[in-house]
């Protein structure tokens, strides 16, 4: 964009007081109550809604608490089962999707959701499911199961999802 | 004494209702706008016909008034007052203003020109008044191609704004985004650009695939994002102008939260493997890759000082996403946040001075900025889903995104962009066509 300026006349001070008074909002800040409703331990999702099973008894999922990547005892569980049917399965291999809830900013969930995911991966690996076969692929927050915006919804969406990959 | 007479007789001539027709608009807090009037550009008749024909607007004259108006009024520092009032028509373009007129609607700073249509391009002319000094600040005048009418509005408003401000405009620039459809739980989101006063919205993708986080180089003509392009989350490079597309980088794994380094030279981004996130560079002209950070936390949201010298980032190194900086070779970590609560997306301003940044305390989200040595910190903004601050280039203004709470059936979900002013004044919702999030602001195209 060319802006050539022809001329420039008198320039003198107007009287234009633009004060910007640097003033923070200070607001009150309220906590979200916590969400009685017997699917939940802590803040880890124990329900079985949204769970798909890879096959018989095979559950497909694992859930985390906020901001955790710590497999819990029900989630070695369905971890081990997945080992064996992968076991069992020698032709089959999974991408392990990490996902996070919507209270977090985007690009730490990324990250979130990554290392959620390599900590179902190398359980898998402990159980002597080779690397090869195993991938991760995170979402952030991308893609929750659950779109509300309760407790128990951000429990649901917390989670490792294994998945057929062929 | 003869003086006095003529304005006295002049006050008894005019209407009264010019004096009830000021209005302030104070959008938040007690901040008192200038009262301006935006007079619309006078354009002699055959011109008006040949911008009719080329631009199908009637008049382009109040066409690039109103840009100018919108602008100026949206800045939350001036407040245009209504043309009802104005006593002069608009070709004072070629005469002197009779400044009591203006002085009688309280407008303090007037702007009048005229526009012509010569040698098939668009030629404008325009002058900033100072009301109460019955002088002329400012004199302008350029030539350009029609289709850029627009512009020409944005660029009127910069120079009155940095006249009267004294600070660089922000007008003539542009917004890259995440557009954004569908269900919560499936969205589609693609790239979209619009002018920074959402017209011109253009998608820059199909939406075939998850495109996240757009930043503009400083040049803004190219812009780096993450795609799951074939579902493999990489940054990517993308020329807006050829709409050529290259990944960045050849990571055996996800890369992510990608910006430009203050001279456009490198892209400093995320790595993350094995439940790790490092922050990488790489350097766009030899394709070096140089790992800036070595943690078995999550180090990422890097954000280059304007100088380069240094970089924010968030990490939860502490066991909490927090705010660190460090020298740009990767030494000198240092923790700057330190307040209640989690803290993460640092951004420079393009000041230096300010570092701005989402927080998460106790349930709520808040946009707020901090010195760069974490001390004075100062939230603007308080809502129940908010996030990525992106400077204006003049470092007055914030535009971010806002997530909207959904009801118990998982409905009413909306995702939008609102900017507000660096004191915590004039919030408001940027109009796009569809919701929206990520936004990166440009910097000004015309300097």
């Amino acid at each position: 964009m060319i802006l050539s300026k022809i001329y420039k006349n008198t320039l003198l001070i107007l009287a234009a007081c633009l004060v910007l008074t640097a003033c923070a909002t200070k607001k009150e800040v309220t906590t979200t109550a916590p969400d009685i409703s017997g699917q939940m331990q802590g803040d880890t999702y124990t329900g079985t809604d949204t769970v798909k099973y890879l096959a018989d008894g095979v559950p497909d999922r694992v859930f985390f608490a906020t901001n955790e990547s710590i497999l819990t005892t029900a989630s070695r569980e369905t971890l081990r089962a997945q080992a064996a049917w992968l076991r069992k399965n020698s032709n089959i291999n999974v991408v392990i999707e990490g996902h996070a809830d919507e209270r977090g900013t985007r690009e730490y969930n990324l990250a979130l959701g990554e290392r959620r995911a390599n900590s179902a991966k190398d359980y898998l690996m402990t159980y002597g499911i080779s690397s090869d076969r195993l991938s991760v692929l995170s979402y952030g927050k991308e893609r929750p199961v659950d779109a509300g915006s309760t407790p128990l919804a951000w429990s649901k969406n917390r989670r490792s999802v294994t998945v057929k990959a062929n | 004494m003869k003086k006095y007479f003529i304005i006295l007789l002049l006050v008894v001539l005019i209407p009264i209702k010019a004096y009830a027709l000021i209005e302030v608009d104070i959008t938040r807090g007690n901040l008192n706008p200038l009262p301006l009037a935006v007079s619309p550009l006078s354009i002699d008749d055959q011109s008006r016909k040949s911008f009719e024909k080329i631009l199908k607007k009637e008049n382009i004259g109040s066409e690039i008034s109103s840009i100018v108006e919108n602008n100026l009024r949206t800045s939350g520092l001036f407040n245009p007052l209504s043309k009802d009032a104005f006593l002069q028509a608009p070709d004072i373009a070629n005469l002197k203003p009779r400044f009591e007129d203006w002085n009688l609607i309280k407008a303090q700073a007037l702007i009048t020109g005229k526009v012509t249509y010569v040698d098939e391009k668009l030629r404008v002319e325009f002058r900033l008044w100072d009301i109460l000094a019955a002088k002329e600040m400012m004199a302008l005048a350029f030539t350009t191609v029609p289709n850029n009418w627009r512009r020409v509005g944005h660029i009127i408003s910069d120079k009155v704004y940095e006249r009267l401000t004294g600070e660089k405009g922000y007008f003539d620039t542009r917004v890259i985004y995440v557009a954004e459809e569908g269900p919560k739980t499936q969205r589609k989101k693609r790239l979209a650009i619009m002018d920074q006063d959402g017209a011109n919205n253009k998608f820059l993708t199909l939406g075939n695939e998850l495109v996240l986080t757009p930043r503009f180089n400083p040049t803004s003509q190219m812009v780096t994002y993450l795609s799951y392009f074939k579902n493999l989350p990489r940054v990517y490079l993308l020329d807006i102008e050829t709409g050529t597309q290259e990944v960045v980088g050849d990571f055996p794994g996800m890369t992510f939260a990608p910006r430009f380094s203050p001279d456009g030279k490198k892209i400093i981004m995320s790595f993350a493997k094995d439940g790790k996130s490092d922050i990488y560079t790489m350097d766009l002209e030899n394709r070096l890759v140089e790992r800036i950070t070595n943690h078995p936390s999550i180090d990422t949201s890097p954000s280059y000082s304007p100088n380069g010298k240094f970089i924010a980032f968030n990490s939860d190194r502490s066991g909490y996403q927090q705010i660190y900086i460090m020298k740009s070779d990767g030494s000198n970590v240092k923790r700057i946040s330190f307040g209640n609560g989690i803290y993460g997306t640092p951004v420079w301003s393009p000041r230096g001075d300010l570092i701005a940044f989402t927080k998460l305390h106790k349930g709520k989200f808040y946009i707020g900025v901090m010195r760069t040595d974490g001390k004075g910190e100062r939230l603007l903004t308080e809502n129940y889903y908010q996030e990525a601050p992106s400077w204006s280039p003049n470092g007055r203004v914030l535009i971010f995104y806002r997530e909207t709470k959904t009801n118990a059936k998982g409905e009413g979900f909306s995702a939008k962009l609102w900017s507000i002013d660096l004191t915590g004044y004039n919030e408001r919702l940027v109009q796009t066509q569809t919701d929206a999030s990520d936004p990166s602001w440009s910097s000004l195209l015309s300097n």
